[in-house]
């Protein structure tokens, strides 16, 4: 028997819920004070997801970074992970909102996408 | 160029792009919305995190994603957009003085004026914490600005003051972004903001979160080196020899947010001492006719969503002060803040508007309190009406709706208090 405390997000109570759990099967759940508690518990408890909103480098945008997130959740024991590999993508400007940025992400087939719009970099006032 | 405009919006956020949306749709024309930074949006290009838009557009939004549904309307409608230019002055009589590069100094007549120009957050100095200056002391949204525009890090290990969901939501960006965060400190005994942050930003991470805590001293040469937290007591006083040392590199500072009403003081428009904001009616218009504030310059709002709701009243509003298509009660209606609760908006209700069913009214609570009655009475002290709550806490506005019907012609006040159920 294995005990997890979770707080449930559903609404502003916040409940301190206590999963009763064995061999990774939910035996019951305590401390809810509806049923949005049960549902929430459960998923919490087989498989948290996570969006993951980052950034990710620009080149030659009016702006040095472009703001991203994966498309749908992720696992949250993936978030870390994630992280180290958008650190190595760079992308060109310009960048459109929705744009897919990498596609399948550490193989959970989830794509990375912008989430705003980046203009080239305007350098025609500047004179050399 | 123009220099006359029906509508001169002062800032370009979440609050100002619904104003302009909603006049628009509500048959004003000539609109100008003026902004001091390059591009539109405010606060939102930078919280590059999600969790907007669920209200409003019942899905799931990041802060970008969120601003440009706006944005790329403004564009359609031929609403006129200044950037980079800065609101110097607004006088009673709605004439707006700005300055921008290239057009210089402008002087603007406008016939109904919105300020949306947001809130700031509180620093150091106002809550003076002892010790030295160093650098590495931050405001969370500076520190977000930093790491998610500009492109910078402000530090490896960090100490978060404050459990505001900006601070709760930077400590868990720089924990993405591999520094470490070693605690965040709340001085109260609860959470100031959301449930969702603090469970998503700091228990998925294993960040601690110390109730009952402050930073009692800074210590560093040129950049922080340490920090001093004790507990503090009921009257939030720190207890000698509860002290402990934190070595950090970093302070990111999330203790509260001040609505930023310079330019409203100016133009001798009162301010609520509890709001920080402007008193409005429920057009969301100050004492001033015709001049409107709507955002978190009017009060500090948890959801962009509830942002856009009130930048919506005020564009409706326009429409009909534009068209003078108003009637007002023979005399206005105060709601007035009773048991635990901090504050109302709207303040008063000044008109009459027959096809309205019922009138929306925020508020926010002082002490967080579970199973709870939100009643409204009158002067004598009779139920107008009461509505049941699970709980209520600082950190979430509460909303309840006001039935027109029960605004006779004689009601001079209605109270609205908190009572255990």
């Amino acid at each position: 028997m294995e005990d997890n405390k979770i707080i449930c997000v559903s609404c502003p109570m916040g409940c301190r819920m206590t999963i009763q759990s064995k061999d990774g099967k939910i035996i019951s759940v305590t401390g809810n004070t509806c049923p949005k508690g049960i549902k929430y518990a459960e998923e919490e408890f087989v498989n948290p997801l996570r969006i993951l909103p980052t950034t990710v480098k620009v080149i030659g945008g009016e702006l040095p970074l472009v703001s991203v997130k994966t498309e749908k959740a992720i696992p949250k024991k993936l978030l870390l992970e994630a992280m180290v590999e958008i650190a190595e993508i760079e992308v060109n400007a310009p960048v459109k909102i929705g744009q897919v940025i990498k596609s399948d992400l550490l193989g959970t087939g989830v794509s990375l996408v912008a989430t705003r719009n980046i203009k080239r970099a305007d350098f025609s006032s500047i004179k050399l | 160029m123009k220099l006359k405009y029906d509508l001169v919006i002062i800032g370009g956020g979440p609050a100002g792009l619904a104003v302009a949306l909603e006049a628009r749709r509500n048959t004003v024309k000539d609109i100008l919305l003026l902004e001091r930074d390059k591009y539109l949006g405010g606060i939102l290009p930078q919280c590059i995190h999600n969790g907007f838009g669920l209200q409003y557009f019942k899905e799931e939004l990041t802060g970008p994603e969120y601003a440009e549904r706006f944005i790329t309307k403004l564009n359609d409608n031929q609403i006129d957009v200044k950037t980079k230019t800065m609101v110097i002055k607004v006088t009673s009589d709605k004439r707006i003085i700005a300055i921008n590069r290239n057009d210089g100094l402008l002087h603007i007549q406008a016939k109904a004026v919105v300020l949306a120009m947001g809130c700031r957050e509180k620093t150091r100095e106002a809550i003076a914490i002892p010790g030295n200056r160093p650098a590495g002391i931050f405001t969370a949204g500076t520190a977000q600005r930093y790491i998610n525009i500009e492109g910078y890090i402000p530090g490896r290990e960090v100490v978060v003051l404050g459990s505001g969901d900006i601070g709760m939501i930077m400590a868990r960006r720089m924990t993405l972004e591999g520094a470490r965060v070693k605690a965040v400190l709340e001085i109260m005994p609860f959470s100031t903001g959301l449930i969702r942050n603090r469970v998503q930003c700091l228990d998925d991470f294993n960040i601690p979160l110390k109730f009952n805590h402050t930073i009692t001293r800074i210590e560093g040469e040129r950049r922080v080196k340490r920090v001093t937290v004790a507990r503090v007591d009921k009257n939030l006083q720190a207890i000698p020899g509860t002290e402990e040392e934190i070595s950090c590199d970093t302070i990111l500072l999330s203790v509260g947010l001040i609505p930023e009403n310079e330019l409203t003081g100016e133009s001798g428009i009162k301010l609520d001492p509890i709001t920080r904001g402007p008193i409005v009616n429920e057009n969301r218009e100050t004492e001033i006719e015709g001049i409107f504030a709507c955002g978190n310059v009017l009060h500090v709002h948890d959801l962009a969503d509830f942002v856009t709701e009130e930048g919506k009243i005020v564009g409706r509003a326009i429409g009909e002060y534009l068209k003078r298509n108003r009637k007002f009660r023979s005399q206005p209606i105060k709601i007035v803040p009773g048991e635990n609760i901090a504050y109302v908006v709207p303040q008063h209700i000044d008109f009459i508007i027959p096809d309205r069913k019922k009138i929306k009214i925020f508020m926010r609570v002082k002490k967080p309190v579970e199973k709870v009655k939100i009643n409204l009475l009158d002067d004598k002290g009779k139920l107008l009406g009461s509505y049941k709550k699970r709980i209520v806490t600082p950190g979430e506005m509460v909303s309840v709706y006001l039935p027109e019907i029960l605004l006779d012609d004689k009601l001079k006040n209605i109270i609205i208090s908190i009572k255990k159920d």
